[in-house]
């Protein structure tokens, strides 16, 4: 095709798609001088490269309309009518540039029909406005208004080059291949020590991160592209349906790769579709439900860490649960005794199963039974989620979560049944050790597994066992993992390290194993398989029948207890009531054997890394075991240790610690209900001098006993849900900010922080010029600052330094976080 | 040239002939049609694949492309190779994947003219028979010819 042609035809089908959008903007707001402009603009523009190219048939066509289009610049009241005709007249410019396509000329025929109507209607319009004569100079005036903008269109196009879509696919794959290069590096020297490739290597890295981004960025195209076609979707479907309609876009400017945005942009069309069809009700029965005539479909966009959120919200009647419910009964799909126990959000869920379709009455817009279980897929395909909450009367959201981008991911490498695999990071939530004698046990409900997490049930399934690599142990980690609002642990072997990974296609001979969603090549060469969370989910449905509560409702009561909650150990010693203690002042669990345990001049010893620790019975009626493995709770303060003698170690807790009753026993600082039953609270401070003479010198106020608070400040949500309960369960309170204007707003208004830990990359106020900040106030000048960074250059820890930052972590580096904390921690504790 | 001479030159070019590279699965011989093979190589760190099935011995990074190992012996329903033997692997491409098929050894390349590829004894195995193409008689022994496209139809193994 002639190259001129071609790229008309691309920038014309462009330019059509935003005369879609303004032409109903334009119906919306007919006064809107600026839309007008716009569309009358784009017409022009039509018009005149056909008159170049000779496409005489378009350009008469486009010619009228645009003539009509004056008419309405000149202060013409617009009509439906008239958006309308220009609507149909922009359907038959479309058509016939099909065919030029298709045959690289223009087709034969005439456009007398849609000609006419136009200028009757321009004619219709005249006398309302004005004289004649001034009208026929109109356009002649605006091909010199034009001129200013032609001149503007050059400078940016100076700026910018149109590179094909191929190259930039291109250019991403083999970023790809040098991100997997770098990681085989890395890998090889993590194996040598050998020095010298270290720092130029740490340099090519840095350099393939800075590329990747810049490639991805690329690729980046503001959602609003993939809405184009809605608004007139939608206006189109009012007409249809004789509703009235209205579409409400917001952060169309969102940017998500291209790719992506390719496979979301039928998704969100049919959504829409959806909504208008199912979920708006027509006038009357709005007015009549009190309601507005006009039902509004709104469409949302908006980042959030690694992900772009996206909803599709209507004000109409919302889901029908009775029909819906009625449906998946007859579909086979539940009992009806079932269909009563299940949840609202349960019922809604029903849709997205395939062949599912309440619409009493196929239409032409939706209801054909293909539809929601597609765009389920669809979404699926991509790595993201698809919510739906509905209120009666009210209408009903679609929340669509996805990741930015698809060709690299990072993900956990983790161990099972002697394999490794890759778990996707952006379904990781947090990872919990299990272990018999630990924090988190998993336990039992019928076959179940299950692990207690702040006091909630969350289902299980063994990686191992999913996989048949044999029976999986309760030792090991837990990651949990969120699928939708589906939150369940995954219990693997070992956790080994995270890793940029880019995602390989599945075999096609190993395509229908629904557990994996494709394979990756490590650093070290070898291949694994990556985990597809949602087929694990699957698994687990239809493995584990542990009762779902309502998410939100659990996740709602679940912050609002972690605000306050303090960890508590629960264990028993000596008499049979339970006693507790905050756990941020356990140090360690240990089990030690019994034969260790020496006794000199009346007090029992035991050899503890190499130091000789002194154990101590809570009361006497404590009793050290002569046999087997004897628990204990193990608390440090610098570097002396001391072991408290236990029976049992019987669970954590996190919940508020109200001591209630208050007594003068010493050891005891007094009661409190903990999970229902009357607990001593143990008072570690009492037992500390027991062991050393000198402690009591250098113990600490008791004020400063209770747990420090961390004021966690990431932009990132998914970095504040997986480091909160990490600092949680080291023993601190986790105050979260998301941005570091939110975070100083918690200090002003009085929220405690004993030190911040913030990431350094936040856009507004970064990390560096928010420990300025707390530095310049002296009621804040002492907060000590951990900063985060994803990369930490030279550069960037001599900044840190230069702001005060007490100590700079890799974002990953969960251990050395929590020592950092610790560390600083401790430095308050002297201070004190 | 004499007349004779110039009837078996041309005899020689109508003959049609295919190159197979040979190879053994527990001591049987066959031959894949060279034009299909990419590559010969010894498969190193094959990943096991959980829940795939028997055929499928994993898959493995070759020079950054991820390969399917398909284990021929068990493929074509033979005994199972002992695990001290490492095994070799014909690097197969089809539809823009990359397949290797495990073998016991690779030997070497044959030219044999298409006219003497016999049809499948109707006593063979119908495992073996519902993968090959024909059988060659050699010098003492038979090469059994595998239809490279129906070896990889895993699913109709399966059914």
């Amino acid at each position: 095709m002639d190259d001129l042609l071609r790229e008309f035809l691309t920038e014309t089908s462009e330019s059509l798609d935003r005369v879609d959008a303004e032409l109903v903007r334009f119906e919306q707001e007919p006064n809107n001088r600026n839309i007008l402009g716009n569309i009358f603009r784009l017409v022009h523009t039509i018009k005149g490269t056909c008159g170049f190219l000779g496409l005489p048939r378009l350009e008469r066509l486009t010619h009228a309309a645009e003539t009509l289009m004056g008419k309405f610049r000149d202060g013409m009241p617009v009509t439906a009518e008239a958006v309308t005709l220009i609507l149909s007249t922009i359907d038959r410019i479309k058509s016939i540039l099909d065919e030029i396509e298709a045959r690289q000329r223009e087709p034969g025929g005439s456009d007398g029909d849609i000609i006419d109507q136009l200028g009757y209607l321009s004619e219709d319009l005249a006398p309302q406005a004005a004289p004649r004569g001034q009208e026929q100079t109109k356009p002649r005036e605006e091909a010199t208004d034009e001129r200013p903008n032609d001149a503007r269109g050059e400078r940016i196009a100076s700026h910018s080059i149109r590179v094909s879509v191929e190259t930039l696919d291109h250019l991403m794959t083999t970023v790809s291949e040098l991100v997997l290069t770098r990681n085989q590096l890395l890998e090889i020297v993590r194996r040598h020590e050998s020095s010298d490739f270290k720092v130029p290597l740490q340099r090519l890295s840095n350099v393939t991160a800075e590329l990747q981004e810049s490639v991805t960025k690329t690729r980046m195209q503001p959602i609003g592209n993939a809405w184009q076609k809605l608004p007139r979707i939608v206006r189109d479907l009012s007409a249809e349906l004789g509703k009235q309609i209205e579409l409400e876009m917001r952060g169309a400017e969102t940017e998500l790769d291209r790719q992506v945005l390719d496979l979301v942009k039928d998704p969100l069309t049919h959504l829409v579709r959806n909504c208008a069809d199912h979920g708006i009700e027509t006038a009357g029965e709005r007015l009549a439900a009190g309601k507005p005539a006009r039902g509004t479909v709104r469409l949302s966009a908006w980042h959030e860490g690694g992900y772009i959120n996206i909803e599709i919200a209507d004000d109409g009647r919302g889901l029908d649960l009775a029909r819906i419910g009625a449906r998946a009964v007859e579909c086979g799909l539940a009992g009806e005794a079932e269909i009563a126990t299940k949840s609202p959000g349960e019922i809604c869920n029903f849709i997205f199963t395939p062949g599912f379709s309440t619409a009493a009455q196929v239409t032409s817009v939706s209801g054909r039974g293909v539809g929601m279980d597609v765009v389920r897929a669809n979404i699926e395909q991509i790595g993201g989620t698809i919510d739906l909450k509905s209120v009666a009367g009210a209408g009903a959201t679609f929340t669509i979560k996805i990741p930015l981008t698809l060709a690299i991911v990072s993900a956990l490498i983790v161990e099972a049944g002697g394999e490794r695999f890759a778990i996707p990071q952006l379904s990781v939530r947090e990872l919990v050790r299990a272990a018999d004698t630990g924090e988190h046990r998993i336990e039992r409900i019928k076959d179940a597994p299950v692990l207690r997490l702040r006091n909630r049930l969350l289902p299980l399934v063994h990686l191992q066992e999913i996989l048949r690599l044999g029976g999986g142990s309760d030792q090991g980690f837990v990651v949990v993992t969120q699928v939708g609002s589906h939150v369940f642990g995954v219990v693997v072997d070992g956790v080994l390290h995270t890793e940029e990974i880019v995602i390989k296609p599945m075999s096609s001979k190993l395509r229908h194993i629904t557990s994996f969603s494709g394979t990756t090549i490590l650093g070290d060469g070898s291949v694994i398989m990556i985990i597809d969370p949602n087929g694990l989910s699957q698994v687990l449905g239809r493995a584990t029948p542990v009762a779902q509560t309502n998410m939100a409702d659990v996740e709602r009561a679940e912050d609002a207890a972690a605000q306050e909650a303090t960890p508590l150990l629960v264990f028993r010693a000596g008499s049979p009531h339970p006693k507790a203690v905050p756990l941020s002042l356990v140090a360690r669990l240990e089990e030690i054997d019994c034969r260790q345990i020496e006794t000199s001049d009346g007090r029992h010893l035991v050899q503890y890394r190499n130091r000789l620790m002194p154990l101590l019975q809570i009361d006497t009626q404590t009793s050290i075991k002569r046999e087997g493995a004897q628990p204990i709770l193990v608390f440090s303060d610098q570097d002396r240790s001391l072991g408290l003698v236990v029976d049992e170690i019987v669970d954590i807790v996190e919940q508020r610690l109200d001591i209630e009753v208050a007594v003068q026993r010493p050891g005891l600082l007094g009661y409190a209900v903990v999970k229902g039953s009357a607990t001593e609270i143990i008072d570690v401070s009492h037992y500390l001098p027991l062991a050393f003479d000198d402690w009591s010198r250098r113990r600490d106020p008791p004020a400063v006993r209770r747990a420090r608070t961390v004021l966690l400040v990431d932009d990132s949500a998914f970095f504040r849900e997986m480091l909160a309960p990490l600092i949680r369960a080291a023993g601190f309170r986790v105050v979260a900010a998301a941005s570091a204007a939110q975070a100083l707003a918690a200090i002003k208004s009085g929220t405690r922080a004993d030190l911040v830990v913030t990431d350094i990359e936040m856009p507004d106020m970064d990390g560096f010029e928010l420990a300025v900040t707390l530095r310049a106030d002296a009621s804040t000048a002492a907060i000590p600052v951990i900063g985060l960074s994803a990369m930490i250059s030279a550069e960037a820890i001599e900044r840190g330094r230069v702001v005060g930052l007490q100590d700079f972590v890799a974002k990953f580096d969960r251990t050395g976080l929590v020592a950092a904390i610790k560390e600083q921690s401790a430095d308050l504790h002297r201070a004190a | 040239m004499s007349d004779r001479q110039e009837l078996e030159a041309k005899m020689r070019q109508t003959v049609d002939f295919t190159e197979f590279v040979t190879l053994t699965a527990a001591g049987q011989m066959f031959g894949l049609p060279i034009a299909r093979v990419q590559d010969v190589f010894k498969p190193t760190r094959i990943t096991r694949v959980p829940l795939a099935g028997a055929e499928i011995a994993g898959v493995l990074n070759l020079r950054g492309r991820i390969v399917t190992a398909i284990d021929l012996r068990r493929r074509l329903g033979l005994q199972s190779r002992a695990e001290d033997r490492p095994p070799m692997a014909i690097g197969i491409e089809t539809k823009g994947e990359s397949f290797g098929l495990l073998a016991d050894t690779v030997g070497e390349v044959l030219r044999l003219a298409d006219a003497d590829l016999e049809p499948i004894p109707i006593n063979l195995d119908s495992g073996l028979a519902a993968v090959s193409a024909g059988v060659h008689r050699l010098d003492g022994q038979l090469m059994v010819v595998l239809d490279v496209e129906r070896v990889l139809d895993l699913h109709a193994a399966a059914a």
